[in-house]
């Protein structure tokens, strides 16, 4: 660059106004994507002085996403299995029951597996739904042993060439120590027969930094392929999971953005990141 | 679930020493809002808590800069203002002027709003009262089956007519449950509705015709602890559209800094009634604004823990040790016995352990804190003879190999029981006199954590050279 080039650059300050990054900041926090990172953003952005300040932020949000595959797993030799996994309330049963129908919808066989033993009509619950997809489901007895669900699924899934397992589990609160162990020998056991493909982790978009902690902790337990971004048709715009990408590289695979079977999509980045200027 | 912001403002707090200027005043409330966002509170509510604290101290400057102790002068502040965002006092239930008392919880989805029907059922049953559960949540798929599920368990009756799963109208469910209640002379009724969220005009309308289809005297906003800034818009299109008279918060027991909860509280001006804090009924309680201030803040839980340890330990055992320790007798294995008894009562040793004071900086060792430990330390307790547990000076090498033998444990283990039961009967005797805190002397039990003595036990002398932490010592 020729020191004139470099002396026009530095003595330009951008068009964008003090108000107007103010109000970026502003809408940026209340996204959720955390004061710390706005910061980063804002500071970033400012510096490269441009005139479209929304703009050159999407850009440097946009470097932040994974570069991990954001498919699900589609192994054509053997049963794919899906274990959908997160805190109490995030949409886990919800979840599976949608990407279930999304499956079957592309010409898929799938089994579900009712491994959340603990919470009451969990299990019925995920029935429901079946019944409305027209899927089997596996199921146990209330308070029996997780793992025993997972092994017989997957013992029939394998016996009856399925070509997807999707497992959901019960609600655990990240900072219960036990209860992350327990997911541990849900997998274990189902490693014995087949290897595990996903481990989706469901963060509810109206989370708050606290998504920051739930993702590490079940990141530390379990190896999570993907985030599951729920609830997203209400007013939270779930800045909580780019944070949570850019921290750990999991890269979000799917939204959900509503209450039918159909209200789950790919993500696309583009359109998530504009959200959280709005 | 607000020790995080405790450490935060510990942290700033530690910082303060001696004279404090104008200058040391701003940058210290500037901290307190990026640790009150980073906590969730919402933006608004950051800015203009942290211009409070700094008016507030700026006015009181002189009267900061003279006390002998500037940092609890400021942290005193805090306190109060936090106190007062919170709620200022608790609220209580409202009753109906003629039974029944009509509840209606609502919120967004996830939000735990039958498994908190439940608790508030179960809480309501054990005072007396005999409250009927309404499944006007017809949307969820099994919702009704879950609400049945939990209320067996409970032995409190669901008023449940429609099967859900889309079938049925929660508006003639919630009235013609209101209705059956007055006539089998309920004297509570608690209405489970779906969830929804703040945007969608039509199920919010349908919460607004159950509300002016029941009346309730009583309508709770139910949310979850760990929501972040929506938590505002929510609250807000709640409050527009159906109402709310309190907000309760569940999903306590986890590590979210439940800034939020401020934030409700600051801008729709209702107040916080109950809290839940873990996955079994009886994880409810009423929500104390001036305690969790001092969560906040740091200072540990001591009243929620003493009461809780009230509930535990039956009146009878707790003045038989009360009683003991006045005579001077000494503290025995049989004491210890019954004390492990009340704290299985009280719940998990770790939630037990997250409401004392100076805990928050223990947070990892308390969430590994073993369980299992307990139910070893009462086998080998179990394994003792009467004279031995009432005469710990008896137990010699032959003694402890045959306790071994008996409770399945290494004698090793059996050695630093013993050293671990001589301490706690030391602190025991400290404690004489002070404050008595019962199921305390279980502290002994776990060899991972710090010594009884070394946590802030209200005692006369000690007080620490650091201005910060005796602040917060005083501070109780």
């Amino acid at each position: 660059m020729s020191l004139f080039k470099r002396l026009v650059t530095a003595l330009r300050s951008g068009s964008v106004s003090a108000d107007e990054w103010n109000q970026i900041r502003a809408n940026l926090i209340t996204s959720d994507l955390g004061v710390k990172l706005v910061d980063e953003v804002i500071e970033k952005a400012k510096s490269a002085k441009p005139d479209d300040a929304k703009a050159a932020i999407t850009q440097i949000a946009s470097s932040w996403l994974s570069s991990k595959s954001r498919n699900i797993s589609k192994k054509s030799d053997r049963v794919n299995t899906v274990l959908v996994v997160g805190i109490n309330g995030t949409g886990k049963t919800t979840s599976v029951a949608k990407l279930a129908n999304n499956l079957k919808d592309d010409g898929e066989t799938v089994l579900l597996a009712a491994a959340d033993t603990f919470r009451a009509a969990a299990t019925d619950q995920l029935q429901t739904w079946a019944t409305r997809i027209g899927i089997q489901v596996v199921t146990g007895e209330i308070n029996s042993d997780p793992a025993s669900v997972a092994f017989s699924a997957i013992s029939k899934a394998t016996e009856s060439n399925i070509n997807y397992l999707l497992v959901d589990t019960a609600g655990r609160l990240h900072t219960k120590k036990n209860l992350m162990d327990e997911l541990g020998k849900v997998i274990r056991v189902i490693e014995k027969h087949s290897p595990v493909d996903e481990i989706l982790l469901i963060i509810d978009a109206t989370t708050g930094q606290n998504g920051i902690n739930q993702a590490l902790t079940f990141i530390e337990a379990v190896n999570i392929t993907g985030l599951i971004v729920t609830k997203l048709d209400g007013s939270a715009k779930g800045g909580i999971a780019l944070a949570i990408e850019k921290l750990t590289s999991v890269p979000i695979k799917f939204i959900g953005t509503g209450e039918a079977l159909s209200d789950l999509a790919p993500f696309d980045p583009a359109p998530y990141i504009a959200s959280l200027f709005e | 679930m607000f020790e995080a912001l405790g450490q935060r403002l510990g942290s700033i707090f530690s910082g303060l020493r001696g004279k404090v200027s104008d200058s040391d005043l701003i940058e210290f409330t500037a901290q307190i809002k990026t640790a009150l966002l980073e906590s969730d509170v919402a933006l608004e509510v950051a800015e203009g808590f942290s211009n409070k604290v700094l008016e507030n101290c700026k006015s009181k400057s002189d009267e900061i800069n003279k006390s002998t102790n500037p940092a609890s002068r400021i942290f005193e502040i805090v306190n109060t203002e936090l106190t007062q965002v919170l709620g200022g006092s608790a609220r209580r239930l409202q009753f109906a002027k003629t039974p029944p008392t009509v509840i209606l919880l609502t919120g967004l989805q996830g939000a735990g709003k039958t498994s908190l029907a439940g608790k508030l059922a179960y809480y309501l049953k054990s005072q007396g009262n005999t409250p009927l559960l309404v499944a006007s949540d017809l949307q969820r798929p099994n919702a009704v089956t879950q609400l049945q599920v939990v209320g067996d368990s409970i032995k409190v009756p669901v008023f449940a007519p429609e099967p859900g799963n889309g079938i049925g109208d929660p508006i003639d469910v919630a009235k013609a449950g209101v209705k059956f209640a007055k006539d089998k002379l309920h004297n509570f009724v608690i209405v489970d509705t779906a969830g929804r969220t703040g945007v969608d005009q039509a199920l919010m309308q349908q919460v607004i015709d159950i509300r002016d289809s029941i009346k309730p005297d009583e309508t709770f906003f139910v949310v979850d602890a760990m929501i972040g800034q929506d938590a505002v818009r929510t609250a807000k299109a709640f409050l527009d559209g159906v109402g709310f008279d309190a907000v309760i918060l569940t999903k306590l027991d986890g590590d979210a800094r439940g800034g939020a909860a401020l934030s409700i509280v600051e801008l729709t001006g209702k107040p916080i009634i109950f809290a839940a804090t873990g996955e079994k009924v009886t994880d409810f309680d009423l929500f104390y604004p001036d305690r969790m201030a001092s969560r906040i803040l740091g200072m540990g839980d001591v009243a929620s823990l003493s009461e809780q340890a009230k509930r535990a330990m039956p009146e009878e055992t707790s003045k038989k040790l009360e009683d003991k320790f006045l005579k001077g007798e000494d503290f025995t294995f049989e004491d210890f016995l019954s004390q492990l008894e009340a704290m299985k009562n009280m719940g998990s040793m770790s939630k037990l352990m997250g409401l004392l004071p100076g805990a928050a900086g223990m947070k990892k060792q308390i969430e590994n804190f073993d369980e299992s430990e307990l139910v070893r330390t009462r086998a080998i307790i179990e394994s003792m003879t009467p004279t031995e547990r009432n005469n710990p000076k008896v137990l010699n090498g032959s003694r402890r190999a045959r306790i071994a033998r008996g409770s399945g444990r290494a004698i090793s283990e059996i050695n630093s029981l013993v050293e671990r039961f001589s301490q706690a009967q030391k602190v025991m005797k400290q404690m004489r006199g002070g404050a008595n805190i019962p199921g305390m002397g279980a502290l002994a039990g776990m060899s991972n954590l710090p010594k009884p003595q070394q946590i802030n036990l209200p005692k006369k002398k000690s007080r620490s050279g650091n201005p910060a932490k005796r602040a917060i010592e005083e501070g109780i």
